[in-house]
């Protein structure tokens, strides 16, 4: 135990470590705050498409050579999410069709570009590290950490001043429009806040990864609790708990830091089914 | 003046008419009824009357203090709402947001409303309850409660009392009079249920290939009422 400590005070020391964590939690905060959104509304696929698209995005940029990558990443996955929503409605190509279509096109695009134009010599080892975020949380700048706190406070801000719109889209849209709010307004901002964390994410887990981080704590938060407000709170804390343990955990047993914190929830979702059952009722 | 009026009004999605010519309109304090069968454009005609949709020709206005964003809406269930972690509470409150305007969050006054909804439909009890633990007439109620949060001017109900057992069925259509009667609520309703529509109502609109709009006297008097009224004896 005290040999555990010791190893975790030497890692502290160092900034990165440091940054991964201010960066987990801040993520898995975000995500967790719009899962509930997600898995209500059955946009649970839109976050796995959007963060395909995000790689496609990445792989784009850095073709171009760009050091930072985020920015362009950030907008293309916007207006992916933009684009996807009005399809829904329009349902020319259903929504889950388009959004295979659209999240395997971008995966297959952004690896052909990469391999077209590779930009180093280690193509499987980038390749590998983008979609599972094995190394990328461990080497962020300080820039890097900035702009993502800087997008979680924005985010986080918007989801509170919104939430009493956000509930009532997302239970009943219709009863919404036809009493004056503007549903679409808000499925918009819904959608660009969704490629806004999924971006921010896939420093954190990699992009194949993301819906984890994004779907896991709501469903756990769930099989608890039976309000919108308690299940949020309880996804937000779940999440971040969670996240916390699977940084420190993966620093400690040398494992990758995304599929370690996508273990430690789909533990919690486990702890939380069974609690859920046996406490009743809810668990159904 | 009327508090609906819809003028020669073709409904239909997608370039394709689905109903023609619909005339009718609705006065403060009617209960109309819209009867008719599946396909016949009553779902159209209700997400028209709500602005959820646009007509494809014709026109409907608003009057009399009413304004279309104004009706309070009691939709069919959709899956969604089945297993939705929501307390009874956060849904009834949540009909108040048209009022809250551009502020963020609900004032003293709307969670005062909220409280007064829930008390007056007997929800006292069920208030923090999980929605999606409630009873079908449980559940109707809170919708019902949060309509008339957001107006208590003009309620529109998509087949209320669907899946409903017949008691639940009769305390809703029982409640919905009272709101209409002691109240003043304009009801518009939708429903397959012609006997308890010609029981209540005051009104009838009958879309079909033929369009009746009239009192319920006149609709009694019409050639619709006896194929309808024939059929209900048999059963």
């Amino acid at each position: 135990m005290a040999s555990i400590f010791s190893t975790l005070s030497t890692y502290f020391a160092y900034p990165f470590v440091r940054y991964a964590l201010i960066v987990g939690v801040l993520i898995s905060l975000c995500s967790s705050l719009l899962g509930v959104t997600l898995v209500l509304k059955r946009f649970s696929f839109i976050g796995d498409g959007l963060s395909h698209v995000a790689f496609g995005g990445m792989a784009i940029a850095s073709v171009f050579k760009l050091t930072n990558d985020m920015p362009l990443t950030l907008i293309v996955t916007v207006i992916c999410a933009v684009l996807l929503l009005k399809g829904g409605q329009n349902a020319k190509i259903k929504g889950d069709a388009a959004i295979a279509m659209i999240s395997v096109g971008a995966l297959a695009i952004g690896y052909l570009l990469l391999n077209i134009f590779s930009p180093s010599g280690n193509l499987s080892g980038d390749v590998c590290s983008t979609l599972f975020g094995s190394t990328s949380i461990l080497t962020l700048t300080r820039a890097e950490v900035y702009l993502c706190a800087i997008l979680s406070v924005i985010v986080v801000a918007v989801f509170i001043l919104l939430y009493n719109r956000i509930f009532a889209v997302t239970f009943d849209e219709d009863f919404a429009s036809a009493t004056g709010t503007n549903a679409n307004l808000y499925n918009l901002i819904i959608a660009i806040i969704i490629a806004v964390i999924i971006v921010l994410a896939m420093n954190l887990v990699g992009s194949l990864l993301i819906s984890a981080l994004v779907i896991f704590p709501a469903l756990s938060a769930m099989r608890l609790f039976k309000s919108f407000k308690s299940v949020t709170v309880c996804s937000a804390i779940l999440s971040v708990i969670c996240s916390l343990i699977g940084i420190i955990a993966a620093i400690i047993l040398g494992t990758p830091v995304g599929s370690t914190i996508v273990a430690a929830d789909i533990i919690a979702f486990a702890l939380c089914y069974v609690l859920g059952v046996f406490l009743g009722g809810s668990g159904k | 003046m009327a508090q609906l009026t819809c003028r020669n009004l073709t409904l239909g999605y997608d370039g394709k008419i689905v109903r023609e010519n619909l005339n009718f309109e609705v006065n403060e304090g009617d209960y109309l009824c819209i009867i008719g069968e599946n396909g016949s454009g009553k779902s159209t005609l209700m997400k028209t009357i709500l602005g959820l949709k646009s007509p494809m020709s014709g026109t409907i206005t608003y009057g009399d203090g009413l304004k279309e964003k104004e009706i309070g809406y009691l939709p069919q269930q959709t899956t969604i709402q089945k297993d939705f972690p929501a307390s009874v509470y956060e849904i009834v409150l949540s009909g108040c947001l048209s009022k809250i305007g551009t502020k963020p969050f609900y004032s003293k006054k709307d969670k005062d409303m909220a409280d007064y909804q829930i008390n007056r439909l007997g929800l006292s009890a069920l208030k923090k309850r999980c929605y999606r633990e409630l009873s079908g007439g449980q559940q109707q109620r809170v919708l019902l409660a949060r309509a008339l949060c957001a107006t208590e001017k003009m309620i529109l109900l998509d087949e209320p009392v669907s899946g409903l057992d017949p008691k639940v069925a009769d305390d809703m259509y029982n409640l919905i009079e009272t709101l209409n009667k002691e109240n003043g609520t304009t009801v518009i309703m939708i429903s397959h249920d012609i006997k308890s529509a010609l029981n209540y109502a005051t009104h009838i609109l009958h879309i079909g290939d033929d369009i009746f709009f009239g009192t319920k006297e006149e609709y009694l008097e019409s050639k619709f009422a006896n194929v309808f009224a024939g059929k209900d004896g048999e059963e």
